[in-house]
C-alpha cells in the first residue's frame, strides 16, 4: 500500500487546490505589503473597467481598487473562516468525545442537543444570532462557529464509541489512568484523520457562511470581504460586472480548492473508501 | 403494515417534536433577552423620546418588570397561541406579516424541490450507470463546481446573463403587479418569474442529490442480492431498474428531508436577491429595520416548517419502506 505523501501528493487534484490555497493565504498574511494602501480609499475614477492602467481588476462605484479589496478581503474572509472552524471542532470535539466516552444518559442529553442544531434552520439561526450580537468580526465568529459544530461532534462521537473498546484503552484503565487522561490522552489522538477531514472541508463551508452573511450586511464592519465586495457592486450589475464576477470567482476557486483538498486528506486517510 | 401501529408511530414522532419546539422558544427568548432595547424603549424612540416614567410604565404593561422565569413563561404561553408579537416597523402584527410571505417561500421551495431532487437522481443515475467515463467525470465535475459556488452570486450571474443581457427572465419579484394578469396569465407570469430563482436555489442540492445518488448507485451495486438477481437470470438493466435504483434512492429522500432547514437559509439569500416576496425577503428587511421581534418570529415559524417538513418525510419514509420498523 502507498504511504499517505504518495496518496495525498500524487493526486492531481489536490495539487491545483494546494497551489490556489497556498496563493490565498500569501497574500492574505501579507496583504498590506501587496496593496500597502487602504482597500476603502478612493484612488482612481470610478467604474473602470478591468485592464486599465494601474488597476488590473478596475476600479467600483467610488473608485476603489477592486484588487485591493481582494487582498484585504481575502485576509478578513480566510481569518473568520479558520477561526469559527478552530472554535467548532473544539466545541464539536468536546461535546462528541464526552458523548462518546460516557454514553447512557450523558451521551442522550449531548446528541438531543447536537440534533436540535442540526434541525434548526441553521442559516437563519446565524443570521438572527449576529444581527442581534450586532455584526463584528467576533460575532461573526461565533455565529458561524455555533451553527457548525454539530456535524464535529457526531464524527468525533462515533470515533471514541469505537476506539473505547480497543485494548490499549482497556489497558490504561487497568492501569488506573483517569478519565479524562484517558480520553485525550488515549482516545482522542485515534480519531484525528477523520477530524481533519471534516474541519478541513468546514472551512470551505465557513466561508461560504461568512461570504453570504457580508453579502447580506451582516459581514464585519469597516473590514473588507469578498462578500461585502458583491453586495456593494450588486446595483452596478448592469454597467459594472467586474464588481460581482470577479469576487465571486475568488469565493468559488477558494472554497473549491479547500474541498479538493479536503476529499485528497479523505481518500490518502481512508484509501479503501477511496474508489466510491 | 397495521394503521393502529401508524397511528401510534404518528403520535410518538409528535411527542418527539415537543422538545424541538420547546429549545427554539427558549432559544427565541434568550436572545430576544440580548436584543439591544427592549420593546419599551423602541416604542418610546418611536414616540421621538418619553420621560423614563412613560417608560417604566411601558416595562410594566408589557410585564417587563417581572421576574425572567416569568417573562419566560409569558412568553411560551403567547408563542403556543400563535401570538407573536407586534412589529412596530411594519405596524402590523407579526403573525400576520408572516402568514402574508409563506406562501411564496413555500412556492419557490416545493419547486427548489421537485427540480433539484429530479434533476439530481437522474445526474446521479447516469453518472453510476457511466461510472469512470468521461460523461461520468463532467458530471462529477459540475457537481463540485456547484457545491463550492456561492447561492447569491449564482442568481446575480444569472440575473447578469439571463436577465441583463439576453432579456429572457424579469430581474426580480414573483409578478408583474401593473400588469393585473389574472387565471393563466397570472400563473404562467409567476412561473416565468420562478425560473431563476427556482434555477438558483436548486443547484447546490442538485450537485449534493446527484453526489449522493451516485455513491449510493454504486454502493447498492455492490450488494448480495444483486449477484442473487444475476443468477436468478435477470438483465442488467432489470436490475438497475427494479432493484438497485429503487433502493440507492432512500438515502437521498432522507438527504432531502434532512436540508429543508438549509433550504429555508438559502431562500433568505435568493429571497434578498430576486426581491422575491416571501419569508427570506422579510427577514432580510427586518435586519435593517432592526426589527428583531418579526426577525425572531421568522425563526420561530421556519423552526416549525422544518419540524413538520421532517414529520412528513418520515411518516412517508415508514410507508414508502416496509423494512423500517415501527418497534
Amino acid at each position: 500500500m502507498k504511504s499517505f505523501n504518495a496518496r495525498f501528493y500524487g493526486n492531481p487534484r489536490v495539487y491545483l487546490g494546494l497551489i490556489w490555497l497556498a496563493a490565498v493565504v500569501i497574500v492574505a498574511v501579507f496583504a498590506g505589503v501587496f496593496a500597502p494602501r487602504d482597500p476603502f480609499a478612493i484612488v482612481g475614477q470610478p467604474f473602470l473597467p478591468p485592464g486599465s492602467e494601474g488597476f488590473l481588476l478596475g476600479t467600483d462605484s467610488l473608485g476603489r481598487n477592486v484588487m485591493a479589496g481582494l487582498i484585504h478581503g481575502a485576509r478578513t474572509t480566510l481569518m473568520i473562516a479558520v477561526l469559527s472552524t478552530v472554535a467548532a471542532v473544539a466545541f464539536g470535539t468536546v461535546l462528541g468525545a464526552l458523548a462518546g466516552y460516557y454514553g447512557g444518559i450523558v451521551d442522550d442529553i449531548l446528541m438531543r442537543l447536537t440534533e436540535f442544531f442540526q434541525t434548526i434552520p441553521w442559516f437563519l439561526f446565524a443570521i438572527v444570532l449576529v444581527a442581534i450580537l450586532s455584526p463584528s468580526a467576533m460575532n461573526l465568529v461565533i455565529a458561524i462557529a455555533v451553527v457548525s459544530w454539530p456535524p464535529i461532534a457526531r464524527v468525533v462521537r462515533a470515533e471514541v464509541m469505537a476506539v473505547k473498546a480497543r485494548e490499549f484503552v482497556q489497558a490504561a484503565v487497568v492501569a488506573g489512568q483517569r478519565d479524562m487522561g484517558i480520553l485525550f490522552g488515549q482516545i482522542l489522538p485515534n480519531t484525528l484523520s477523520p477530524l481533519i477531514v471534516t474541519g478541513s472541508l468546514m472551512v470551505a463551508t465557513a466561508i461560504l457562511i461568512e461570504s453570504a452573511l457580508s453579502f447580506l450586511g451582516l459581514g464585519a464592519p469597516g473590514q473588507m470581504s469578498w462578500g461585502f465586495m458583491i453586495g456593494a457592486g450588486r446595483s452596478f450589475l448592469r454597467d459594472a460586472w467586474w464588481l460581482v464576477t470577479v469576487p465571486g470567482v475568488v469565493i468559488l476557486l477558494t472554497v473549491l480548492a479547500i474541498n479538493l483538498i479536503g476529499e485528497g486528506l479523505n481518500d490518502a486517510l481512508n484509501p479503501r473508501l477511496a474508489d466510491l | 403494515m397495521k394503521n393502529a401501529s401508524i397511528g401510534s408511530y404518528i403520535l410518538r414522532r409528535l411527542l418527539q417534536t415537543v422538545p424541538v419546539i420547546l429549545g427554539v422558544v427558549i432559544v427565541n427568548f434568550l436572545l430576544l433577552q440580548l436584543a439591544p432595547g427592549d420593546l419599551a424603549t423602541v416604542i418610546a424612540g418611536e414616540a421621538g423620546g418619553a420621560t423614563p416614567e412613560y417608560i417604566a410604565e411601558l416595562r410594566a404593561r408589557f410585564g417587563q418588570d417581572q421576574p425572567l422565569y416569568v417573562q419566560l413563561l409569558n412568553y411560551m404561553g403567547n408563542l403556543l397561541t400563535f401570538d407573536l408579537g407586534y412589529s412596530f416597523r411594519q405596524s402590523a402584527p407579526v403573525l400576520d406579516l408572516l402568514l402574508d410571505r409563506l406562501g411564496p417561500t413555500l412556492l419557490l421551495m416545493g419547486a427548489t424541490l421537485v427540480v433539484s431532487l429530479s434533476l439530481g437522481i437522474v445526474l446521479g443515475l447516469l453518472a453510476a450507470l457511466w461510472v469512470k467515463t468521461w460523461k461520468d467525470h463532467l458530471i462529477s465535475v459540475t457537481a463540485v463546481l456547484l457545491y463550492a459556488t456561492p447561492l447569491f452570486w449564482v442568481g446575480l450571474m444569472l440575473v447578469l446573463i439571463f436577465a441583463v443581457k439576453l432579456d429572457w427572465f424579469p430581474t426580480s419579484g414573483m409578478e408583474d403587479v401593473v400588469a393585473f394578469h389574472e387565471g393563466w396569465d397570472r400563473v404562467w407570469d409567476i412561473a416565468h418569474h420562478m425560473v431563476l430563482p427556482t434555477v438558483t436555489l436548486s443547484v447546490f442540492y442538485l450537485a449534493l442529490y446527484a453526489r449522493l445518488m451516485r455513491a449510493s448507485m454504486l454502493e447498492q451495486r455492490g450488494l448480495d442480492y444483486v449477484t442473487t438477481a444475476k443468477a436468478k437470470g435477470l438483465t442488467d438493466a432489470q436490475i438497475t431498474r427494479r432493484h438497485v435504483f429503487r433502493n440507492a434512492l432512500l438515502p437521498v429522500v432522507t438527504m432531502a428531508g434532512v436540508q429543508t432547514g438549509s433550504l429555508l437559509g438559502g431562500s433568505v439569500v435568493v429571497e434578498a436577491v430576486f426581491a422575491w416576496p416571501g419569508l427570506g425577503q422579510l427577514a432580510y428587511q427586518s435586519l435593517f429595520a432592526r426589527d428583531y421581534n418579526l426577525l425572531l418570529g421568522i425563526f420561530f415559524l421556519s423552526a416549525i416548517l422544518v419540524v413538520v417538513v421532517n414529520l412528513l418525510v418520515d411518516i412517508l419514509y415508514v410507508i414508502l419502506d416496509p423494512r423500517i420498523r415501527l418497534g
